[in-house]
C-alpha cells in the first residue's frame, strides 16, 4: 500500500477565496492510502515546496498529490521538487482546483467545494497506482535544417552557425532574401531594406558552417527530435553554378521576355535570369516553362554565348539527403490574393489599382521604373494617390478575420514616399483603425499626418474607372459624410496570409496550422517559437503576421532554442509515452492510423511459444522519440495492447471509479 | 449623446439581431463601407453605419425615429459590401417593421402611405398599376401635381399606362392577402 500525501494550495485568493481549503484537506485525510494531508497559501513558493519535501521524509510519503493550478503551469516545478525530496518525479499527481474549479464556479460555492473534494479524491485514486518512471536517452545529430531563406531563415541560420553548429539552409526561390529584399525602405526609420538585408544574405552564403541550397525544396522529413532525416530536392537550374561566373551575358541576350514576379509583374525578365542584381547566389537559373529551348527545342542563345560554357539543358533534379537534429521552419508569408474577391475594387482589371508590394517595387531605385512613382497604365506621375487599408484583413466576409499588423505602418510609409517624390501630390488614406504598435510607430504616423497625408476613417465601397481617373467612393465616418475622390492611382494594402504551400510544409513536417493557415506555436504566450513536435521551431511570419523586428527577434529566439537543444550530446525522452504489449498486439495497426506524430511503425518479431515452432509476426512499435503521449493509440487499439505510461488504463479506470463513488455517496 | 439608462434600451440590439437574423451586428467596427456605397445616404439624417452604431448603443428611439430607415431604398449595396457580413438592408427593413408596429412612422409617413397604396394596387390588380398609385398618392398628400414633370419621360418610355393591366386570377391574389392578414 502506498503512502500518499495530499497538499491543497490556496493560490492566494485564486482558490482560497472561494474554496475552504482546510476542509478539503481534512476530508482528503480519510481517503484510502492518505497518511498526511494539509493546506498552504502558496505551494509553489519556496517555503511551500520545502514543507512538502519535509513532509515526504517526515511521514515517509511515496506518492504526492498536489491540488493547485493547472499541471501545465507547475507540474514541472513539483516534479523537480519531488526529485529533491528523493522521490521519483513521476510519483506526482495534480488536481486542478483553480482552472477547473474556483475560477469557473465563482457563483456556486457549495457545489464548487464538493467538486474540489471529488477532484482530490480522483487524484488520490490515481496516485495510489502511479509507477516510478525513468526517461530514456537518445543521441543528437548536431546539425540544424532551416527551411526558408527570408530574413527569418537567414537570421536563424546565422545565429545557429555562429554558435559553431552546422546549418543547412533551403530556399525554394532562385535567391535567398525572401519578401524583405523586395521592399524599398523600412518603417519607421527608412533603413533601405536591400542595404540592410544584403550583408546578411552575403554573410549566410559565405559562412563556413552554412550549407546553402537555393532553388531547392525539402520534400520529406522523417525521424524525431535530435534525429531527423531530410530529403531535399535541388531543382535543375540548367546552369552549372560551379562554372558560371555570373557575367550576365546570358540574361541580357535572352530573346524571351515574361512578366517579372519579383517586380510584382510591373516589369519584365528573361527566361534565364537572376531575380535582382544583388541576388545570392548571383548566378542565373533557366525558367524552363518560358524558355524557347525547352518549349520549341530551338534557340540555345545562352548556350552559344556563355563564355564559361556553364549552360546545361540536360541537367536533372538532384536529391540530397541530410541528417539534422533540429528544424527551424521559416517559410514566411504570402499576400492576400485580392483580385479574386474584391470585385468592388475591380478584380485587378484597372491597371492603376496596385498593391502595397507593387508600390514598393515602383518606389525602389532597383525597380522597373528606377524609383519613379509612375502609373502602370500610361507611365504618368499620379498627382492624387489613394491608399486603402485592410484589404483582406479584418474582413470576415472575405474570409480573413485577423489584423495583418504591418499594413497601417507600410501604408504610412508609402504615403510619406509619395509626398517625398511627387511635389504637389495629394495623398488620402482610408483606414478603419490605426494600429501603430511598435517602437517609434505612433510618432511616425503623426509625422506623416504633419506632412499633409489626409487620413479618412472609413472603408471604400467602390473604385471605378472614369476616363483616366479612378473614382474612389468612400465615407468619412467621423464626419458622417460620403466622400468621393478622383484618384490617379489607388494602392491597396493587401494583408498578410499564410505562404503558398504552407499546408503541405506543415503536413510534411508533422506540425499543425491554425484556422488561418499559419503554423501553430506550442503556447501563444510562453512557447511562441516551439511547435508541438519536439525539435521543430518556428521563425517569422509563417507563425503569424509580423514586422521585420519581430521576425528577427523570433528567429534569434528559435536559434537560441536550437542551440540549447543541440548543445546536448544526448536527450532525455519524456517517459510519458505509449508502449505496445507484443503478446496482445494483433498487428492490425489501427494505432498507426490515428497517431498524429507518425510515431508508430510496424515491426516483424519472431514469436517463440513453448511447444510450437517459432513464427514471424507483425506488431506495432512506438518510437519514443516521436511519441508525444497523446494517447490516441490506446483508445484505437481493439485488444488493448497499447498503454500509455503515466496514464495507464488501470490508472484511468481508478479515477473513473473514484468519480462514480462520489456520485453514489451523494 | 447621453448614454444614461433612461435614454437607452440595452436589449434592442439583441432583439433586432434576432428579428433580422444577424448574428454579427455587434462585430461592426464602423468602417463605413455601407455608407460609402449607399445611393440614398445623401438624404439620410443618420448614415447607415450610424444606424448600426445607434443599435449597438441601444438608442432605440433615435433609430426608430430616424428618417434614414425610410429613405433606405433596399438596394442591398451595403449588404453586399459589408466586411462583417451584416445584412444592413435587412436590418433597415426590420427597423421599419418595428417602427410600424409601435406606431412610430412620423418620419416615414409618405413611405408608409406609398407602401399601403402600392399593396392595395397589387391586391386589386395582381400587379402594380403605377399611374393609379401615383394619382392616389398625390391626392392623399394634397399635391396633385407632385412629380408630374417626370410623367412625360415615363410615358415616352412606355413605363406608365392609363388603364390597369390585371392578372387573370385576381381572386388568388386576394386570397394571399387574406391569408397574410389572418396571420
Amino acid at each position: 500500500m502506498s503512502r500518499i500525501g495530499v497538499f491543497i494550495c490556496w493560490c492566494g485568493s485564486n482558490i482560497g477565496g472561494l474554496l475552504n481549503c482546510p476542509a478539503i484537506a481534512e476530508e482528503a485525510a480519510s481517503f484510502p492510502g492518505v497518511v498526511f494531508s494539509t493546506d498552504y497559501k502558496y505551494l509553489c513558493s519556496d517555503p511551500g515546496q520545502k514543507m512538502i519535501v519535509e513532509a515526504v521524509s517526515g511521514y515517509r510519503l511515496d506518492r504526492v498529490v498536489v491540488a493547485s493550478c493547472s499541471p501545465r503551469l507547475h507540474e514541472e516545478t513539483f516534479r523537480e521538487m519531488l526529485k529533491r525530496a528523493g522521490l521519483n518525479p513521476y510519483c506526482l499527481e495534480m488536481a486542478n482546483l483553480r482552472e477547473h474549479c474556483s475560477w469557473v464556479h465563482q457563483h456556486a460555492q457549495e457545489a464548487a467545494q464538493r467538486k474540489a473534494v471529488d477532484l482530490v479524491r480522483r487524484a488520490v485514486a490515481k496516485a495510489a497506482l502511479l509507477e516510478p518512471l525513468s526517461p530514456n536517452r537518445i543521441p543528437v545529430t548536431k546539425r540544424c535544417l532551416v527551411i526558408g531563406g527570408g530574413i527569418a531563415g537567414i537570421q536563424a541560420a546565422l545565429d545557429v552557425a555562429d554558435a559553431g553548429l552546422e546549418v543547412v539552409l533551403v530556399e525554394r526561390a532562385p535567391t535567398i532574401g525572401g519578401n524583405m529584399v523586395k521592399l524599398d525602405k523600412t518603417f519607421p526609420t527608412f533603413d533601405c531594406s536591400a542595404c540592410i538585408s544584403a550583408p546578411k544574405m552575403a554573410a549566410v552564403a559565405k559562412h563556413p558552417k552554412v550549407k546553402l541550397y537555393t532553388y531547392a525544396q525539402v520534400e520529406e522529413i522523417t525521424g524525431y527530435v535530435g534525429n531527423f532525416q531530410a530529403r531535399i530536392r535541388q531543382r535543375a537550374r540548367f546552369v552549372d553554378h560551379t562554372k558560371c561566373t555570373g557575367c550576365g551575358t546570358c540574361w541580357t541576350r535572352c530573346p524571351t521576355s515574361v512578366p517579372d514576379e519579383f517586380n510584382e509583374g510591373l516589369g519584365k525578365r528573361a527566361a534565364i535570369y537572376i531575380p535582382f542584381p544583388q541576388a545570392v547566389p548571383n548566378k542565373p537559373v533557366i525558367d524552363a516553362t518560358n524558355c524557347r529551348q525547352f518549349a520549341e527545342g530551338k534557340c540555345g542563345v545562352c548556350e552559344k554565348l556563355c563564355p564559361a560554357g556553364a549552360i546545361d539543358y540536360t541537367q536533372k533534379d538532384e536529391i540530397i539527403e541530410v541528417e539534422v537534429g533540429a528544424v527551424v521552419v521559416a517559410t514566411g508569408f504570402g499576400l492576400f490574393p485580392w483580385e479574386k474577391v474584391y470585385g468592388e475594387y475591380g478584380y485587378g482589371r484597372y491597371p492603376d489599382v496596385i498593391t502595397g508590394m507593387g508600390f514598393e517595387r515602383l518606389v525602389t531605385a532597383a525597380g522597373p521604373t528606377s524609383g519613379k512613382i509612375l502609373r502602370p497604365s500610361d507611365g504618368k506621375e499620379p498627382k492624387t494617390v489613394v491608399f486603402i487599408q485592410c484589404i483582406g484583413s479584418r474582413d470576415e466576409a472575405k474570409g480573413k478575420e485577423y489584423c495583418s499588423r504591418v499594413c497601417c505602418m507600410y501604408t504610412a510609409k508609402h504615403a510619406h514616399q509619395v509626398l517625398e517624390k511627387i511635389l504637389d501630390a495629394r495623398v488620402y488614406v482610408f483606414y478603419i483603425d490605426m494600429r501603430t504598435f511598435g517602437k517609434g510607430y505612433e510618432e511616425f504616423y503623426r509625422r506623416v499626418q504633419d506632412e499633409g497625408v489626409v487620413y479618412i476613417r472609413g472603408r471604400v465601397s467602390k473604385v471605378f474607372q472614369e476616363g483616366s481617373k479612378l473614382v474612389v467612393k468612400g465615407a468619412d465616418t467621423l464626419l458622417g459624410e460620403q466622400v468621393e475622390i478622383a484618384a490617379e492611382m489607388v494602392v491597396l494594402a493587401t494583408g498578410v496570409v499564410a505562404a503558398e504551400g504552407a499546408h503541405d510544409v506543415a503536413r510534411m513536417i508533422g506540425i499543425s496550422v491554425d484556422k488561418d493557415g499559419f503554423f501553430q506555436e506550442a503556447h501563444p504566450k510562453l512557447r511562441p517559437v516551439e511547435t508541438h513536435t519536439g525539435g521543430v521551431f518556428l521563425a517569422g511570419a509563417c507563425q503569424a503576421p509580423k514586422d521585420i523586428p519581430d521576425t528577427v527577434a523570433q528567429a534569434s529566439g528559435a536559434a537560441g532554442k536550437v542551440c540549447a537543444l543541440l548543445s546536448k550530446d544526448d536527450l532525455e525522452t519524456d517517459p510519458l509515452v505509449s508502449h505496445v504489449n507484443n503478446a496482445l498486439c494483433t498487428g492490425c495497426l489501427a494505432c498507426q492510423g490515428v497517431c498524429p506524430y507518425r510515431a508508430i511503425q510496424p515491426v516483424t518479431i519472431t514469436e517463440r511459444l513453448p511447444g510450437r515452432p517459432p513464427r514471424e509476426r507483425v506488431v506495432a512499435r512506438v518510437n519514443e522519440g516521436l511519441c508525444q503521449g497523446c494517447g490516441a493509440c490506446t483508445v484505437a487499439c481493439p485488444p488493448g495492447a497499447v498503454d500509455l505510461s503515466g496514464f495507464t488504463n488501470e490508472q484511468l479506470l481508478a479515477e473513473v471509479d473514484a468519480f462514480c463513488l462520489c456520485a453514489r455517496t451523494r | 449623446m447621453l448614454l444614461g439608462k433612461s435614454q437607452i434600451d440595452p436589449g434592442f440590439l439583441a432583439s433586432t439581431a434576432r428579428a433580422s437574423g444577424q448574428d454579427t451586428l455587434s462585430h461592426c467596427y464602423q468602417c463605413g463601407k455601407c455608407t460609402a456605397g449607399c445611393p440614398t445616404a445623401f438624404a439620410m439624417d443618420y448614415k447607415p453605419n450610424q444606424i448600426i452604431r445607434l443599435l449597438q448603443l441601444g438608442h432605440k428611439e433615435k433609430a426608430l425615429g430616424s428618417r434614414a430607415i425610410w429613405v433606405c431604398a433596399g438596394c442591398f449595396t451595403c449588404t453586399t459590401r459589408c466586411p462583417c457580413g451584416i445584412d444592413i438592408a435587412q436590418v433597415m427593413d426590420n427597423l421599419r417593421i418595428v417602427a410600424r408596429q409601435e406606431g412610430r412612422t412620423g418620419q416615414g409617413k409618405r413611405a408608409v402611405l406609398f407602401n399601403e397604396l402600392f399593396l392595395r394596387s397589387v391586391r386589386r390588380n395582381g400587379r402594380v398599376f403605377e399611374t393609379g398609385v401615383v394619382a392616389a398618392f398625390n391626392l392623399k398628400i394634397g399635391k396633385p401635381l407632385h412629380d408630374t414633370e417626370l410623367a412625360r419621360f415615363m410615358l415616352k418610355g412606355r413605363k406608365l399606362r392609363f388603364v390597369p393591366v390585371r392578372i387573370r386570377k385576381t381572386a388568388e391574389m386576394a386570397g394571399l392577402f387574406a391569408k397574410r392578414k389572418k396571420g
